[in-house]
């Protein structure tokens, strides 16, 4: 399954990442399964990609980690928000 | 009701000269303008950099007033914020509101400015002589968003 990944805040700086295609397996098709599945890319994925450090998006509304992910979707990885 | 975001700074008499045009119905204009503090934490800053979700933030903001607009009367709103590198003392985030009267205007403005810190899509990164920090989301402006659910204050203004 083809979905595009885009990432902001603190993790996009530490994993020097701010967007990318992905071809991700069936177990990673909800937000957490999707998390698990990239923290296997090493310590600093595992480090900066933690449950409790990030928050989503799919397709540009906030999403819990059980959120089921679908083909094509555009699933945002960031840090919590803090603006104004 | 409009929504920008920004690098450049803005003129706030520009933007409320704006607002309030062609409409001699409005009798009330709040303005809440966001500064860059020098501290946090008793350390120095020596400047912020700000990012956003192209996209998604212009999204959330606009629900945000959407939101707004449904439970005040609201004549018109203008948001602007900021993004990049800012220093103290510098304009962050504007939030303007017109009404017929200032309880609307001071609610409505309000509303949006605490739903922004909790819910727009920004992320801020502070700069000191020790190095730079993500900040995240306040557990204070939080509370101030949920005080919004509370039903009294749903109805109040």
């Amino acid at each position: 399954m083809k979905i595009e990944l885009v990432y902001f805040g603190r993790p996009r700086e530490h994993l020097k990442i701010s967007r990318e295609t992905a071809d991700v397996p069936a177990e990673a098709s909800t937000l957490a399964g999707l998390l698990a599945w990239l923290r296997l890319r090493g310590d600093i994925w595992a480090q900066e990609l933690a449950d409790s450090r990030v928050r989503c998006a799919i397709n540009q509304e906030f999403a819990g980690l059980p959120a089921a992910i679908n083909e094509h979707d555009e699933i945002a990885i960031f840090s919590p928000i803090s603006g104004g | 009701m409009s929504v920008l975001i920004q690098e450049g700074d803005f003129d706030l008499a520009a933007e409320l000269t704006t607002l309030r045009s062609g409409n001699s119905k409005v009798g009330a204009m709040v303005s809440f303008v966001g500064l860059v503090r020098d501290f946090s934490h008793n350390e120095t800053i020596e400047s912020i950099y700000l990012e956003y979700y192209p996209g998604m933030t212009e999204k959330a903001l606009n629900k945000i007033i959407a939101e707004a607009t449904e439970r005040w009367s609201l004549i018109n709103v203008r948001v602007i914020h900021r993004i990049g590198q800012l220093f103290a003392n510098d304009q962050i985030v504007l939030v303007a509101t017109t009404a017929l009267h200032r309880g609307e205007a001071f609610a409505g403005c309000e509303f949006i400015i605490d739903y922004l810190k909790t819910a727009a899509p920004f992320w801020k990164k502070e700069q000191t002589r020790e190095g730079s920090q993500w900040l995240e989301t306040r557990e204070t402006d939080v509370k101030r968003m949920e005080h919004w659910h509370n039903d009294t204050v749903r109805k109040s203004a």
